[in-house]
């Protein structure tokens, strides 16, 4: 059922990483990826890989639902390898095929390229698996804050993506339902060809976009019942506050940052 | 006679292996009869949604079986396919799927997908308008521009239209006023009339499946807890009553009539019973 689906789920939990600064949390997500981009050889993957598992310990994370995330993007990876396998013109020619030349370069360059993925991949997880989705809207918020300055209408962006995350699920039970329903009348969707299965699509996909206004009509009307007017004024339930521990972070995120670097400096 | 639908040992758990396994319902034993309008009650999360879906083969049980006139409905995929037209399931808020430009089209979708088409199609799709009181003049309009109790109607005519031998419907008259109530209550008891079908009705009305149905279904925590007629049912209303469910106003009048020394039946739960039995009582008869 589409309900499985853990993409990008939040698991509730009192964890040192569920307790930090959704803020900390985002930007140590931006210092990862840069050194990320920046790691070039084993050692420095090795580095990354250390971290990603300690995070993911610490938090409380089941390895198995990593791995279950992973799965939609297989083939993107898969993908991403075999391009980068045959097209990575460098080093030793290791095996020769008629028009197909494997070098020892591209299988260096594959098997970082996947690495690299995997890892980026897994710390979005580790950041949506640990923040809850207002958490990360409102992170959002007040980092993009000074934008404003510059006519950005960050509220109402944050306000969006707050609304979309929120009906995600919501929207997916929906869907569960309506396939539900038109089955139970005889609706047939994993028979015939491209064409018949798109068209098969109809039913679902008429009363969904109704369905979808419906909802978005009746919330629109629901905020200005609650007079909402947008952010000017507004103030917060909880308001986000650094502490020890999110110093303590950024600096361990630096670090890794600067390790990287340094490794990348000295070619090792 | 054999039964039409035969539930054995049901259970179903939700998202097995996953922290977030639930199980819905636990060894469910029931069995359904060709003309039977069944009322299946219980407060919200008892299972009842889980054990319908069972019936025409939109969730696969867990372990257990469901057996449509004694065969296994999970045999191979394509009778499973067909007992989806043999049991019709009527979702809740149903006028949630329509999709189509017109009403007949709509109601066409069902038994088109069951291979039906030309005139017995239009003889299938006005029957089962006429079933719900839907005009032949509203079919060539669009179900999006009908009233909420006319969308409904044009929704139950799409899973009457292929003629199920079994009717399952998921609280039909969830949010209509008392009006379009009652008349929904009665096109579906002239369905399972005119086919001898079974029905299964679900429902949080206790006045309703007690004025319509000839036999209660209770489910509690998964399971069921009682079956039989409506006055073996509403007779353990103190039972009824701790699970979360209510009974009939009129049984609990009766039920405190009692308890102040009036003898008076205890298994009333229709109005129109209740007057008799009123009336016997004060001429000193027994009703």
């Amino acid at each position: 059922m589409l309900k499985d689906i853990t993409l990008g789920q939040f698991f509730p939990g009192k964890t040192v990483i569920h307790r930090l600064d959704p803020r900390t949390k985002l930007l140590i997500l931006i210092l990862y990826i840069v050194a990320l981009f920046l790691a070039k050889s084993y050692l420095s993957y090795a580095l990354m890989l250390v971290f990603l598992v300690t995070v993911t310990l610490l938090g409380h994370i089941p390895f198995k639902s990593m791995t279950r995330g992973l799965k939609p993007m297989l083939i993107f990876i898969l993908f991403t390898a075999v391009l980068n396998l045959f097209y990575t013109k460098s080093g030793r020619l290791l095996f020769e095929w008629k028009f197909i030349h494997i070098y020892s370069g591209g299988v260096r360059t594959a098997f970082f390229m996947v690495l690299r993925i995997l890892l980026l991949i897994c710390g979005t997880f580790l950041l949506t698996y640990t923040t809850s989705p207002i958490a990360l809207t409102d992170a959002l918020e007040r980092l993009l804050n000074p934008l404003k300055k510059l006519h950005v209408p960050v509220h109402e962006l944050a306000m969006m993506m707050c609304i979309a995350l929120r009906f995600i699920p919501t929207l997916i039970e929906e869907t569960d339902k309506i396939i539900s329903a038109q089955k139970a009348r005889g609706a047939d969707f994993e028979t015939g060809n491209l064409l018949r299965r798109a068209k098969a699509l109809v039913p679902i996909l008429v009363p969904l976009f109704v369905s979808a206004f419906r909802r978005a009509d009746e919330l629109a009307t629901a905020m200005e019942c609650r007079c909402y007017h947008g952010g000017d004024g507004r103030t917060r339930l909880k308001v986000l506050r650094y502490a020890k521990l999110d110093y303590l972070a950024f600096l361990i995120g630096l670090a890794l940052l600067a390790a990287v670097i340094v490794l990348r400096h000295f070619g090792l | 006679m054999p039964p039409i639908i035969e539930v054995r040992d049901l259970t179903h758990i939700y998202s097995a292996g996953t922290p977030f396994e639930y199980t819905a319902i636990e060894n469910v034993n029931l069995s359904l009869q060709s003309g039977e309008l069944i009322g299946l009650i219980g407060h919200t999360g008892s299972g009842k949604s889980t054990l319908i879906q069972h019936l025409n083969g939109l969730l696969k049980p867990t372990s257990g079986k469901v057996l449509f006139r004694g065969e296994d409905i999970w045999k191979e995929k394509k009778f499973t396919q067909s007992i989806r037209s043999r049991v019709g399931l009527v979702f809740q808020y149903p006028e949630y799927q329509l999709f189509e430009e017109t009403c007949w089209k709509d109601i066409a979708f069902g038994p088109r997908n069951q291979g039906i088409s030309g005139d017995e199609l239009d003889a299938r799709v006005r029957r089962a308008a006429g079933f719900v009181g839907i005009g032949p003049e509203l079919l060539e309009k669009s179900p999006f521009d009908l009233s909420g109790g006319q969308k409904r109607r044009v929704a139950i005519a799409g899973v009457i239209a292929m003629e199920p031998d079994v009717l399952i419907l998921d609280e039909p008259t969830a949010g209509l006023d008392a009006a379009g109530r009652d008349s929904i209550l009665e096109n579906i008891r002239a369905y399972q009339q005119a086919q001898n079908a079974a029905v299964l009705m679900v429902s949080h009305s206790m006045e309703e499946v007690a004025a319509l149905c000839s036999r209660l279904i209770v489910m509690n925590h998964g399971g069921v807890a009682m079956d039989g007629t409506p006055s073996e049912v509403f007779t353990r209303s103190e039972e009824l009553v701790q699970m979360g469910l209510s009974v009939p106003q009129v049984t609990t009048v009766f039920r405190l009539l009692r308890q102040r020394g009036l003898k008076l039946p205890a298994d009333v739960y229709t109005v129109r019973y209740a007057v008799r039995c009123l009336a016997a009582w004060k001429e000193g008869r027994s009703c």
